[in-house]
């Protein structure tokens, strides 16, 4: 089958029963993609299918074909960081990074839609995301920086 | 790997997808949303032998309101979308406030009201809601359609009225009278992400001299094997003029109706104790948007 993963059509071959983030990190070597929990309940695997923010743990790949994936991977343009990325680096909104990737697609997701934000709608964004380090304070402010620009 | 091997199709149409339901029942499973499925595919507690995705046939993906004044919402339209539909959002807070309470956006942006009352949790958010607005379900299989009220639906905890080869194609409700208001709260030990402990869905509606209601429903989550409405409670409320002390004695007939088992998210007393505080807190959130001035 084929799927489309940051702008780059991929053809692979599969079982059905395998899930997006598995393929993504196994077969594609993408793995700014993390497994946290494994049931949705962590974030951690969050990719954009279509724009929208799902956990790949719980997207069996047969779901994909003709859908648009974007992983953490094909957020930078020309060796340039997206302004997400140099706001969670300015801001020290990273700390073991794990969360990372997933929480900048969710807030990717909402600043497509929404590029001016609240502060309360940019928490209800993350609100699936876990992060055990950073206590999410720094991750909103980098979120808001953006959103304020 | 979700599982050693199981056999993947998406129908285009709800005929094909009846007919390998018709054929493969019992060893398959349906795929909407896929974020309660594939949860139980990867712990072991199901094994089918056949999935069939269900978000290709096109009864199963419409959100319509016409002119007869009926929402029509597909079992695989994800809640994300009908959080976006602006009929639903000007006529039915209710539902859009239970849709929003369940799980974060990623799981908004998959899981599906079908999936939700297919899976038939004591605990999910939108049955109470759906209770509150008279919905019913619309089943299709082989041998035709049939609608059932909702309520009629949840059998006990992960057993539905479904019988063998049927599909659940829409859930649909007319639309509320404009004035009627509702609430669905929520209690859950954390602010998100979280399976309720108690929820509760209150639904009024003035009665025309606009002091009394003409109708009250109350449904709860969570306190019972099934969605659970509350009609002892409702009917102290209706054709009186309300007081304080009537709110509280509806709120103690609601918490006597529950009949919520204790597990590590809650016990018995404190779900019951829930019940009463959340029916009285909704009961009173709606009769201010009504102008009712409780005595």
């Amino acid at each position: 089958m084929k799927i489309t993963v940051n702008g780059q059509e991929h053809e692979i071959v599969t079982e059905p029963g395998r899930t997006l983030l598995d393929i993504l990190r196994n077969d594609l070597g993408l793995t700014g993609t993390k497994e946290g929990c494994g049931n949705g309940n962590c974030g951690s695997c969050t990719v954009l299918l279509d724009g929208q923010a799902v956990n790949s743990c719980l997207v069996l790949v047969a779901e994909v074909e003709e859908r648009e994936i974007t992983t953490i991977e094909g957020l930078s343009r020309h060796g340039e960081l997206h302004p997400l990325q140099r706001a969670f680096i300015e801001e020290g909104a990273v700390q073991c990074g794990f969360c990372t990737p997933g929480i900048i697609l969710s807030a990717k997701a909402l600043l497509d839609e929404n590029p001016h934000p609240t502060e309360i709608q940019v928490r209800r964004t993350i609100a699936g995301n876990l992060c055990r380090c950073t206590g999410y304070d720094k991750i909103v402010r980098a979120i808001m920086k953006v959103a304020a620009t | 790997m979700v599982a050693d091997r199981f056999e993947y199709q998406a129908p285009r149409s709800l005929k094909e997808a009846l007919s390998l339901l018709d054929e493969h029942d019992g060893r398959c499973k349906i795929l909407a949303g896929g974020t309660d499925l594939i949860v139980q595919i990867k712990s072991g507690q199901i094994n089918p032998d056949l999935i069939v995705d269900v978000k290709k046939i096109p009864e199963l993906n419409r959100v319509e309101y016409g002119e007869d004044r009926i929402f029509h919402i597909g079992a695989a339209v994800p809640l994300s979308r009908l959080l976006m539909f602006p009929s639903l959002i000007e006529k039915a807070g209710i539902l859009i406030q239970a849709c929003s309470a369940l799980g974060s956006v990623q799981v908004r942006n998959r899981a599906t009201m079908g999936g939700n009352i297919c899976n038939a949790a004591p605990s999910a958010d939108t049955p109470p809601a759906l209770l509150c607005l008279a919905a019913r379900a619309a089943i299709a299989s082989l041998k035709g359609t049939r609608t059932i009220p909702l309520e009629d639906f949840f059998l006990a905890p992960g057993q539905t009225a479904l019988e063998r080869g049927e599909l659940l194609v829409e859930v649909m409700f007319s639309e509320p009278s404009t004035v009627s208001a509702g609430y669905y709260l929520k209690h859950t030990p954390r602010e998100e992400m979280d399976i309720a402990v108690t929820g509760v869905a209150s639904f009024l509606t003035l009665s025309p001299e606009g002091k009394t209601l003409s109708d009250a429903k109350i449904a709860l989550a969570a306190v019972a094997p099934t969605p659970l409405r509350v009609p002892q409670a409702e009917s102290n409320l209706i054709g009186r003029t309300l007081t304080p002390a009537i709110i509280e004695e509806t709120a103690d007939r609601a918490a006597e109706a529950a009949r919520p088992i204790s597990d590590l998210r809650s016990s018995n007393a404190y779900r019951k104790e829930m019940v009463r505080a959340l029916t009285g807190r909704s009961l009173r959130a709606a009769c201010k948007d009504l102008g009712i001035t409780i005595g």
